[in-house]
Protein backbone atom coordinates (compact mmCIF):
# COMPACT_ATOMS: atom_id res chain seq x y z
CA UNK A 1 0.00 0.00 0.00
CA UNK A 2 1.25 3.28 -1.00
CA UNK A 3 2.07 6.05 1.79
CA UNK A 4 -0.95 8.24 1.86
CA UNK A 5 0.10 12.03 1.31
CA UNK A 6 3.55 10.98 -0.64
CA UNK A 7 2.22 12.32 -3.45
CA UNK A 8 2.36 15.54 -2.26
CA UNK A 9 5.40 14.88 -1.29
CA UNK A 10 6.35 13.77 -4.51
CA UNK A 11 5.37 16.91 -6.10
CA UNK A 12 7.45 19.21 -3.69
CA UNK A 13 10.39 17.13 -4.93
CA UNK A 14 9.95 18.06 -8.51
CA UNK A 15 9.41 21.39 -7.99
CA UNK A 16 12.30 21.86 -5.99
CA UNK A 17 14.98 19.76 -8.05
CA UNK A 18 13.16 22.52 -10.64
CA UNK A 19 13.82 25.47 -8.94
CA UNK A 20 17.45 24.38 -9.29
CA UNK A 21 17.37 23.72 -13.02
CA UNK A 22 18.80 25.97 -15.83
CA UNK A 23 15.45 27.71 -17.57
CA UNK A 24 14.65 26.57 -20.83
CA UNK A 25 13.84 30.62 -21.97
CA UNK A 26 15.57 31.38 -24.92
CA UNK A 27 16.62 35.52 -23.95
CA UNK A 28 15.02 36.62 -27.29
CA UNK A 29 16.48 39.18 -28.33
CA UNK A 30 19.96 38.65 -27.22
CA UNK A 31 20.16 34.91 -28.58
CA UNK A 32 18.18 33.69 -30.96
CA UNK A 33 16.28 30.28 -31.12
CA UNK A 34 16.67 27.59 -33.97
CA UNK A 35 13.46 27.11 -35.49
CA UNK A 36 11.94 24.32 -36.88
CA UNK A 37 11.90 24.69 -41.20
CA UNK A 38 8.19 24.06 -40.98
CA UNK A 39 7.49 27.18 -38.07
CA UNK A 40 4.83 29.26 -39.89
CA UNK A 41 6.86 32.71 -39.34
CA UNK A 42 5.01 34.77 -42.25
CA UNK A 43 3.64 33.73 -46.28
CA UNK A 44 6.79 34.39 -49.13
CA UNK A 45 4.86 34.78 -52.72
CA UNK A 46 6.86 33.74 -55.96
CA UNK A 47 5.34 35.95 -58.58
CA UNK A 48 6.54 33.85 -61.18
CA UNK A 49 4.61 31.51 -60.25
CA UNK A 50 1.39 33.08 -59.68
CA UNK A 51 -1.36 33.02 -62.08
CA UNK A 52 -3.65 35.59 -60.29
CA UNK A 53 -5.75 32.45 -59.88
CA UNK A 54 -7.33 33.83 -56.88
CA UNK A 55 -7.77 31.03 -55.33
CA UNK A 56 -5.94 32.04 -52.23
CA UNK A 57 -7.47 35.24 -51.76
CA UNK A 58 -11.40 33.62 -51.93
CA UNK A 59 -10.17 31.04 -49.85
CA UNK A 60 -8.47 32.85 -47.32
CA UNK A 61 -10.97 32.79 -44.05
CA UNK A 62 -11.04 36.35 -42.94
CA UNK A 63 -9.78 37.92 -46.75
CA UNK A 64 -6.44 39.65 -46.03
CA UNK A 65 -5.27 38.65 -49.29
CA UNK A 66 -5.54 41.06 -51.84
CA UNK A 67 -5.25 40.68 -55.72
CA UNK A 68 -4.98 42.88 -58.69
CA UNK A 69 -4.23 41.89 -62.13
CA UNK A 70 -4.44 42.95 -65.98
CA UNK A 71 -4.24 40.75 -68.66
CA UNK A 72 -1.57 40.81 -70.96
CA UNK A 73 -1.83 39.70 -74.75
CA UNK A 74 1.32 37.57 -75.75
CA UNK A 75 2.16 38.43 -79.45
CA UNK A 76 2.27 35.46 -81.92
CA UNK A 77 5.77 33.50 -83.00
CA UNK A 78 4.23 33.17 -86.54
CA UNK A 79 1.75 35.17 -88.62
CA UNK A 80 -1.21 34.22 -88.15
CA UNK A 81 -0.99 32.50 -85.10
CA UNK A 82 -3.84 32.92 -82.25
CA UNK A 83 -3.22 35.39 -79.61
CA UNK A 84 -2.52 33.81 -75.95
CA UNK A 85 -3.26 36.00 -73.13
CA UNK A 86 -1.20 35.97 -69.62
CA UNK A 87 -2.52 37.37 -66.01
CA UNK A 88 -0.02 39.83 -65.09
CA UNK A 89 0.40 40.65 -61.14
CA UNK A 90 -0.29 44.29 -60.04
CA UNK A 91 -0.94 44.12 -56.45
CA UNK A 92 -0.53 41.47 -54.25
CA UNK A 93 -0.98 42.06 -50.55
CA UNK A 94 -1.37 39.98 -47.32
CA UNK A 95 -2.53 41.96 -44.14
CA UNK A 96 -0.50 40.70 -41.28
CA UNK A 97 -2.96 42.26 -39.13
CA UNK A 98 -5.52 39.81 -40.18
CA UNK A 99 -3.78 37.18 -41.09
CA UNK A 100 -4.03 33.85 -38.84
CA UNK A 101 -1.57 32.17 -39.82
CA UNK A 102 -3.78 28.98 -40.81
CA UNK A 103 -2.21 28.17 -44.38
CA UNK A 104 -5.26 27.53 -46.47
CA UNK A 105 -3.66 30.01 -49.02
CA UNK A 106 -0.54 27.83 -48.98
CA UNK A 107 -2.08 24.59 -49.43
CA UNK A 108 -4.58 26.17 -51.60
CA UNK A 109 -2.42 27.43 -54.29
CA UNK A 110 -1.96 25.26 -57.72
CA UNK A 111 1.02 26.17 -58.81
CA UNK A 112 3.39 26.79 -55.58
CA UNK A 113 3.36 30.29 -55.66
CA UNK A 114 2.76 31.07 -51.92
CA UNK A 115 5.56 29.60 -49.16
CA UNK A 116 5.84 29.28 -45.29
CA UNK A 117 8.93 30.89 -43.93
CA UNK A 118 9.98 30.88 -40.19
CA UNK A 119 11.19 34.33 -40.43
CA UNK A 120 8.92 36.42 -38.06
CA UNK A 121 10.62 39.60 -36.34
CA UNK A 122 8.44 41.89 -38.57
CA UNK A 123 6.81 43.78 -35.77
CA UNK A 124 5.34 47.32 -36.22
CA UNK A 125 4.60 50.31 -34.03
CA UNK A 126 1.68 51.22 -36.52
CA UNK A 127 -1.00 48.06 -37.60
CA UNK A 128 -1.32 49.38 -41.06
CA UNK A 129 2.27 48.74 -41.53
CA UNK A 130 1.38 44.87 -41.50
CA UNK A 131 0.02 44.80 -44.95
CA UNK A 132 3.39 43.56 -46.60
CA UNK A 133 2.60 44.08 -50.32
CA UNK A 134 4.12 42.14 -53.39
CA UNK A 135 7.73 43.06 -52.83
CA UNK A 136 8.23 42.54 -49.50
CA UNK A 137 6.21 39.27 -49.97
CA UNK A 138 8.76 38.31 -52.52
CA UNK A 139 11.89 39.37 -50.19
CA UNK A 140 10.39 36.97 -48.04
CA UNK A 141 11.60 34.67 -50.55
CA UNK A 142 15.05 34.15 -49.59
CA UNK A 143 14.13 33.12 -46.10
CA UNK A 144 12.38 30.53 -47.37
CA UNK A 145 14.34 26.86 -46.11
CA UNK A 146 15.07 24.30 -48.83
CA UNK A 147 11.95 21.83 -49.08
CA UNK A 148 13.41 18.01 -47.75
CA UNK A 149 14.95 15.75 -50.04
CA UNK A 150 13.32 13.14 -52.12
CA UNK A 151 12.95 9.74 -50.43
CA UNK A 152 15.12 7.47 -52.69
CA UNK B 1 16.69 51.25 24.97
CA UNK B 2 17.61 54.29 23.83
CA UNK B 3 16.63 58.04 24.00
CA UNK B 4 13.48 58.63 26.62
CA UNK B 5 13.79 62.14 26.31
CA UNK B 6 12.54 62.12 22.86
CA UNK B 7 9.16 63.37 23.17
CA UNK B 8 6.79 60.62 22.90
CA UNK B 9 4.59 61.64 19.64
CA UNK B 10 7.73 61.96 17.74
CA UNK B 11 9.17 58.85 18.78
CA UNK B 12 5.86 56.89 17.87
CA UNK B 13 5.91 58.36 14.76
CA UNK B 14 9.72 57.62 14.21
CA UNK B 15 8.89 53.68 15.06
CA UNK B 16 5.56 53.81 12.85
CA UNK B 17 7.80 54.73 9.91
CA UNK B 18 10.70 52.18 10.68
CA UNK B 19 7.64 49.40 11.27
CA UNK B 20 5.63 50.51 8.12
CA UNK B 21 9.49 51.04 5.94
CA UNK B 22 10.81 48.03 7.27
CA UNK B 23 7.20 45.60 6.44
CA UNK B 24 6.77 47.35 3.01
CA UNK B 25 10.40 46.29 1.96
CA UNK B 26 10.53 43.10 2.86
CA UNK B 27 7.25 42.86 1.38
CA UNK B 28 8.23 44.05 -1.89
CA UNK B 29 10.87 41.54 -1.73
CA UNK B 30 8.71 38.58 -1.35
CA UNK B 31 6.90 39.99 -4.08
CA UNK B 32 9.93 39.30 -5.90
CA UNK B 33 10.58 36.26 -4.37
CA UNK B 34 7.30 34.91 -5.62
CA UNK B 35 8.06 35.99 -8.96
CA UNK B 36 11.75 34.82 -9.79
CA UNK B 37 10.61 31.19 -7.53
CA UNK B 38 7.78 30.77 -9.38
CA UNK B 39 9.36 31.02 -12.82
CA UNK B 40 12.15 28.80 -11.82
CA UNK B 41 9.47 26.31 -10.49
CA UNK B 42 8.05 26.25 -14.13
CA UNK B 43 11.70 26.45 -16.11
CA UNK B 44 11.25 29.94 -16.68
CA UNK B 45 13.45 33.28 -15.67
CA UNK B 46 10.60 35.39 -14.21
CA UNK B 47 11.55 39.21 -13.96
CA UNK B 48 14.81 40.16 -15.86
CA UNK B 49 15.57 43.39 -17.45
CA UNK B 50 13.35 45.94 -15.18
CA UNK B 51 16.20 47.35 -12.59
CA UNK B 52 19.08 46.42 -14.51
CA UNK B 53 20.15 42.71 -12.75
CA UNK B 54 17.36 39.95 -11.79
CA UNK B 55 14.61 42.07 -12.22
CA UNK B 56 14.83 43.37 -9.00
CA UNK B 57 12.91 46.41 -9.31
CA UNK B 58 10.00 44.35 -11.04
CA UNK B 59 7.56 44.97 -7.66
CA UNK B 60 8.13 48.82 -7.75
CA UNK B 61 7.56 49.25 -11.46
CA UNK B 62 3.71 47.43 -10.38
CA UNK B 63 3.65 49.47 -7.71
CA UNK B 64 3.82 52.81 -10.06
CA UNK B 65 1.88 51.36 -12.43
CA UNK B 66 -1.18 50.20 -10.35
CA UNK B 67 -0.85 53.62 -8.32
CA UNK B 68 -1.74 55.36 -12.46
CA UNK B 69 -4.47 53.69 -12.80
CA UNK B 70 -8.16 54.25 -12.33
CA UNK B 71 -10.19 53.93 -8.94
CA UNK B 72 -13.18 52.30 -10.25
CA UNK B 73 -16.33 51.64 -7.92
CA UNK B 74 -18.93 49.72 -9.75
CA UNK B 75 -22.85 51.25 -9.53
CA UNK B 76 -24.05 48.61 -7.79
CA UNK B 77 -21.44 48.74 -5.07
CA UNK B 78 -21.90 49.58 -1.22
CA UNK B 79 -19.50 52.75 -1.93
CA UNK B 80 -18.50 53.16 2.16
CA UNK B 81 -17.50 49.82 2.70
CA UNK B 82 -16.03 49.27 -0.53
CA UNK B 83 -13.68 51.62 -0.32
CA UNK B 84 -12.83 50.59 3.46
CA UNK B 85 -11.99 47.06 2.86
CA UNK B 86 -8.42 46.94 1.47
CA UNK B 87 -7.73 49.25 4.18
CA UNK B 88 -9.38 47.06 6.41
CA UNK B 89 -7.41 43.87 4.89
CA UNK B 90 -3.91 45.81 4.95
CA UNK B 91 -4.21 47.27 8.70
CA UNK B 92 -5.28 43.71 10.78
CA UNK B 93 -1.77 42.18 8.72
CA UNK B 94 0.09 45.44 9.73
CA UNK B 95 -1.16 45.53 13.37
CA UNK B 96 0.01 41.59 14.21
CA UNK B 97 3.46 43.14 14.05
CA UNK B 98 2.80 45.17 17.19
CA UNK B 99 3.60 42.21 19.24
CA UNK B 100 6.74 40.67 16.96
CA UNK B 101 9.84 40.96 19.05
CA UNK B 102 13.03 41.05 16.60
CA UNK B 103 15.21 42.05 19.27
CA UNK B 104 15.84 40.52 23.00
CA UNK B 105 14.64 44.26 23.96
CA UNK B 106 13.44 45.27 20.33
CA UNK B 107 9.93 45.19 20.34
CA UNK B 108 6.69 47.59 19.99
CA UNK B 109 4.53 46.64 22.92
CA UNK B 110 5.35 43.27 25.03
CA UNK B 111 1.70 42.62 25.56
CA UNK B 112 1.39 40.09 28.45
CA UNK B 113 -1.61 38.73 26.13
CA UNK B 114 0.25 38.77 22.79
CA UNK B 115 -0.96 35.68 21.43
CA UNK B 116 -4.53 36.78 22.15
CA UNK B 117 -3.82 39.93 20.42
CA UNK B 118 -2.71 38.26 17.07
CA UNK B 119 -5.15 35.78 16.54
CA UNK B 120 -7.76 38.89 16.96
CA UNK B 121 -6.07 41.24 14.43
CA UNK B 122 -4.70 38.62 12.21
CA UNK B 123 -8.65 37.70 11.75
CA UNK B 124 -9.24 41.02 10.63
CA UNK B 125 -7.94 40.72 7.04
CA UNK B 126 -10.14 37.81 6.95
CA UNK B 127 -13.34 40.48 7.71
CA UNK B 128 -11.71 42.65 5.05
CA UNK B 129 -12.32 40.15 2.56
CA UNK B 130 -15.78 39.60 3.90
CA UNK B 131 -16.66 43.22 3.67
CA UNK B 132 -15.13 43.31 0.11
CA UNK B 133 -16.96 40.35 -1.30
CA UNK B 134 -20.11 41.70 -0.16
CA UNK B 135 -20.12 45.37 -0.79
CA UNK B 136 -18.69 44.65 -4.86
CA UNK B 137 -21.98 43.85 -5.64
CA UNK B 138 -21.05 41.42 -7.84
CA UNK B 139 -21.72 37.46 -7.87
CA UNK B 140 -18.06 35.91 -8.42
CA UNK B 141 -16.94 38.50 -5.60
CA UNK B 142 -19.97 37.37 -2.88
CA UNK B 143 -18.74 33.83 -3.37
CA UNK B 144 -15.60 34.50 -2.58
CA UNK B 145 -15.94 37.15 0.19
CA UNK B 146 -18.54 34.23 1.61
CA UNK B 147 -15.74 30.95 1.18
CA UNK B 148 -13.35 33.06 2.73
CA UNK B 149 -16.04 33.92 5.71
CA UNK B 150 -16.27 29.21 6.03
CA UNK B 151 -12.87 29.41 5.53
CA UNK B 152 -12.27 31.20 8.34
CA UNK B 153 -14.51 29.30 10.66
CA UNK B 154 -12.87 26.20 9.90
CA UNK B 155 -9.33 27.51 9.91
CA UNK B 156 -9.03 29.33 12.93
CA UNK B 157 -10.01 26.66 15.22
CA UNK B 158 -6.68 24.73 14.54
CA UNK B 159 -4.71 27.85 14.56
CA UNK B 160 -5.64 28.82 18.01
CA UNK B 161 -5.66 25.15 19.58
CA UNK B 162 -2.10 24.89 17.99
CA UNK B 163 -1.19 27.65 19.78
CA UNK B 164 -2.84 26.76 22.56
CA UNK B 165 -0.38 24.19 23.05
CA UNK B 166 2.39 26.49 22.58
CA UNK B 167 1.64 28.66 25.42
CA UNK B 168 1.26 25.33 27.95
CA UNK B 169 4.24 24.75 26.71
CA UNK B 170 6.02 27.81 27.40
CA UNK B 171 3.77 28.65 30.36
CA UNK B 172 3.15 32.39 28.96
CA UNK B 173 1.18 33.80 26.31
CA UNK B 174 3.59 36.87 25.60
CA UNK B 175 5.45 36.42 22.37
CA UNK B 176 8.40 37.49 24.29
CA UNK B 177 8.39 35.12 26.77
CA UNK B 178 7.85 32.25 24.39
CA UNK B 179 11.32 33.17 22.60
CA UNK B 180 12.65 33.32 25.92
CA UNK B 181 11.21 30.04 26.75
CA UNK B 182 12.81 28.78 23.46
CA UNK B 183 16.11 30.35 24.31
CA UNK B 184 15.99 28.79 28.00
CA UNK B 185 18.41 25.03 27.84
CA UNK B 186 16.53 22.59 27.49
CA UNK B 187 18.83 19.57 29.00
CA UNK B 188 22.47 19.87 29.23
CA UNK B 189 25.43 17.94 27.97
CA UNK B 190 28.34 18.32 30.31
CA UNK B 191 27.95 22.08 31.17
CA UNK B 192 26.60 23.21 27.82
CA UNK B 193 23.41 24.12 27.99
CA UNK B 194 21.32 22.77 24.51
CA UNK B 195 17.67 24.79 23.62
CA UNK B 196 15.83 23.59 21.23
CA UNK B 197 13.13 25.94 19.39
CA UNK B 198 9.60 24.05 20.35
CA UNK B 199 9.15 22.91 16.19
CA UNK B 200 12.12 20.67 17.42
CA UNK B 201 10.83 20.29 21.53
CA UNK B 202 7.88 18.14 21.07
CA UNK B 203 5.61 20.84 18.62
CA UNK B 204 5.90 19.30 15.04
CA UNK B 205 2.43 18.20 15.26
CA UNK B 206 1.61 21.86 16.35
CA UNK B 207 3.81 23.24 13.56
CA UNK B 208 2.52 21.86 10.43
CA UNK B 209 -1.11 22.42 11.69
CA UNK B 210 0.06 25.54 12.39
CA UNK B 211 1.46 25.75 8.96
CA UNK B 212 -1.34 24.10 7.16
CA UNK B 213 -4.06 26.38 8.59
CA UNK B 214 -1.89 29.87 8.21
CA UNK B 215 -1.97 29.03 4.40
CA UNK B 216 -5.65 28.65 4.90
CA UNK B 217 -5.85 31.36 6.74
CA UNK B 218 -3.92 33.47 3.86
CA UNK B 219 -6.04 32.30 1.16
CA UNK B 220 -3.08 30.44 -0.54
CA UNK B 221 -3.26 27.52 -2.77
CA UNK B 222 -3.97 24.79 -2.36
CA UNK B 223 -6.36 27.02 -0.14
CA UNK B 224 -7.48 29.66 -2.58
CA UNK B 225 -11.00 29.23 -3.00
CA UNK B 226 -11.65 32.80 -2.35
CA UNK B 227 -9.51 34.17 -5.14
CA UNK B 228 -9.80 31.13 -7.47
CA UNK B 229 -9.09 32.72 -10.51
CA UNK B 230 -10.65 29.51 -12.76
CA UNK B 231 -13.72 29.87 -11.05
CA UNK B 232 -14.51 32.93 -9.57
CA UNK B 233 -12.59 35.52 -12.06
CA UNK B 234 -10.76 36.68 -9.23
CA UNK B 235 -12.28 36.44 -6.33
CA UNK B 236 -13.35 39.24 -3.73
CA UNK B 237 -10.50 41.26 -5.99
CA UNK B 238 -12.54 41.40 -8.96
CA UNK B 239 -14.35 44.75 -8.74
CA UNK B 240 -10.77 46.74 -7.21
CA UNK B 241 -8.76 48.42 -9.36
CA UNK B 242 -6.09 50.84 -9.12
CA UNK B 243 -4.51 51.42 -5.80
CA UNK B 244 -7.45 49.63 -3.54
CA UNK B 245 -6.28 46.76 -5.75
CA UNK B 246 -2.59 46.82 -4.96
CA UNK B 247 -3.52 47.13 -1.41
CA UNK B 248 -5.52 43.90 -1.63
CA UNK B 249 -2.23 42.62 -3.35
CA UNK B 250 -0.06 44.12 -0.52
CA UNK B 251 -2.01 43.00 1.94
CA UNK B 252 -1.94 39.61 0.68
CA UNK B 253 2.42 39.00 0.54
CA UNK B 254 1.69 41.23 4.26
CA UNK B 255 0.16 38.60 5.45
CA UNK B 256 2.16 36.29 3.99
CA UNK B 257 5.30 37.96 5.95
CA UNK B 258 3.03 38.49 9.18
CA UNK B 259 2.04 34.63 9.12
CA UNK B 260 5.92 33.72 8.62
CA UNK B 261 6.75 36.36 11.37
CA UNK B 262 4.45 34.56 14.09
CA UNK B 263 5.86 31.19 12.84
CA UNK B 264 9.08 32.14 12.99
CA UNK B 265 8.78 33.65 16.44
CA UNK B 266 6.11 30.97 18.14
CA UNK B 267 7.78 27.99 16.31
CA UNK B 268 11.38 28.99 15.30
CA UNK B 269 12.77 30.95 17.95
CA UNK B 270 12.13 34.07 16.64
CA UNK B 271 15.16 36.47 16.36
CA UNK B 272 16.89 33.94 18.69
CA UNK B 273 19.88 32.14 17.39
CA UNK B 274 22.29 29.53 19.49
CA UNK B 275 25.65 31.05 20.22
CA UNK B 276 24.90 34.55 20.24
CA UNK B 277 24.45 36.57 23.23
CA UNK B 278 21.51 38.81 23.94
CA UNK B 279 23.64 42.09 23.63
CA UNK B 280 24.54 41.16 20.04
CA UNK B 281 20.99 39.51 19.10
CA UNK B 282 19.48 43.29 19.72
CA UNK B 283 21.49 44.42 16.26
CA UNK B 284 21.43 40.73 14.78
CA UNK B 285 17.73 39.77 15.75
CA UNK B 286 15.62 41.75 13.14
CA UNK B 287 18.18 39.63 10.48
CA UNK B 288 18.00 36.26 11.93
CA UNK B 289 13.82 36.75 12.33
CA UNK B 290 13.91 38.15 8.71
CA UNK B 291 15.77 35.14 7.48
CA UNK B 292 13.84 32.45 9.32
CA UNK B 293 10.81 34.63 7.44
CA UNK B 294 12.26 34.16 4.12
CA UNK B 295 12.39 30.64 4.50
CA UNK B 296 8.91 30.20 5.86
CA UNK B 297 7.66 32.51 2.80
CA UNK B 298 10.07 29.81 0.56
CA UNK B 299 7.77 26.94 1.90
CA UNK B 300 4.32 28.89 1.17
CA UNK B 301 5.60 29.72 -2.68
CA UNK B 302 6.83 26.48 -3.05
CA UNK B 303 3.24 25.03 -1.98
CA UNK B 304 1.51 27.68 -4.32
CA UNK B 305 3.49 26.20 -6.99
CA UNK B 306 3.37 22.20 -6.30
CA UNK B 307 -0.36 21.77 -5.31
CA UNK B 308 -3.71 22.01 -6.74
CA UNK B 309 -6.57 24.01 -5.41
CA UNK B 310 -8.52 21.27 -2.91
CA UNK B 311 -12.71 21.37 -3.04
CA UNK B 312 -14.91 23.54 -0.77
CA UNK B 313 -15.62 19.83 0.96
CA UNK B 314 -11.88 18.43 0.84
CA UNK B 315 -11.20 22.30 2.58
CA UNK B 316 -14.01 21.61 5.41
CA UNK B 317 -12.91 18.26 5.75
CA UNK B 318 -9.34 18.83 6.87
CA UNK B 319 -10.64 21.37 8.99
CA UNK B 320 -12.93 19.55 11.43
CA UNK B 321 -11.81 16.05 10.78
CA UNK B 322 -8.21 15.90 10.73
CA UNK B 323 -6.38 18.98 11.97
CA UNK B 324 -9.05 19.87 15.06
CA UNK B 325 -8.60 16.98 16.62
CA UNK B 326 -4.96 16.37 16.16
CA UNK B 327 -4.42 20.00 17.42
CA UNK B 328 -6.60 18.82 20.00
CA UNK B 329 -4.10 15.62 20.92
CA UNK B 330 -1.39 17.98 20.60
CA UNK B 331 -2.65 19.68 23.60
CA UNK B 332 -3.32 16.76 25.72
CA UNK B 333 0.04 15.38 24.67
CA UNK B 334 1.64 18.91 25.68
CA UNK B 335 0.09 19.32 29.05
CA UNK B 336 0.61 15.68 30.11
CA UNK B 337 4.45 15.99 29.56
CA UNK B 338 4.22 19.54 31.08
CA UNK B 339 3.22 17.87 34.02
CA UNK B 340 5.79 14.47 33.69
CA UNK B 341 8.36 16.62 33.03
Amino acid sequence: MPIPGIGLAKGLWLTLKALFRKPVTVMWPDEKEELAPRARGVIALSTDNCTSCMLCARECPDWCIYIEAHKVEIPTDKPGGRVRTRNELDRFDIDYGLCMYCGICVEVCPFDALYWSPAHEYGEYKIADLLHDKEKLVEWLGTVPEPPALEK
Amino acid sequence: MIAFAVPFALWLTAKLLVALGLMLGVVLVVIWMELKWSAHIQSRVGPWYVGGRWGWAHPLAEALKFLQKEDLVPDDADDKVFRLAPYVMLAGTIATFVVIPIGPSVVARDLDIGIFYLLAVSSLSTLGVLMAGWSSGNKYSLIGGIRAGAQLIAYELPLVLALVAVAVQAGTLSLTGIVAAQATPLFHIGSTGISLPFVLSGQIIGFVVFIIASLAELNRTPFDLPMAESELTMGYVTEYSGLRFSMFFLGEYAGMVSMAAVVSTVYLGGYWLPGLSNDLLDWLGPFVLVGKIFFIVFLFIWFRWTWPRIREDQLQQLAWKWLIPLTLFNIVATATLKVVF
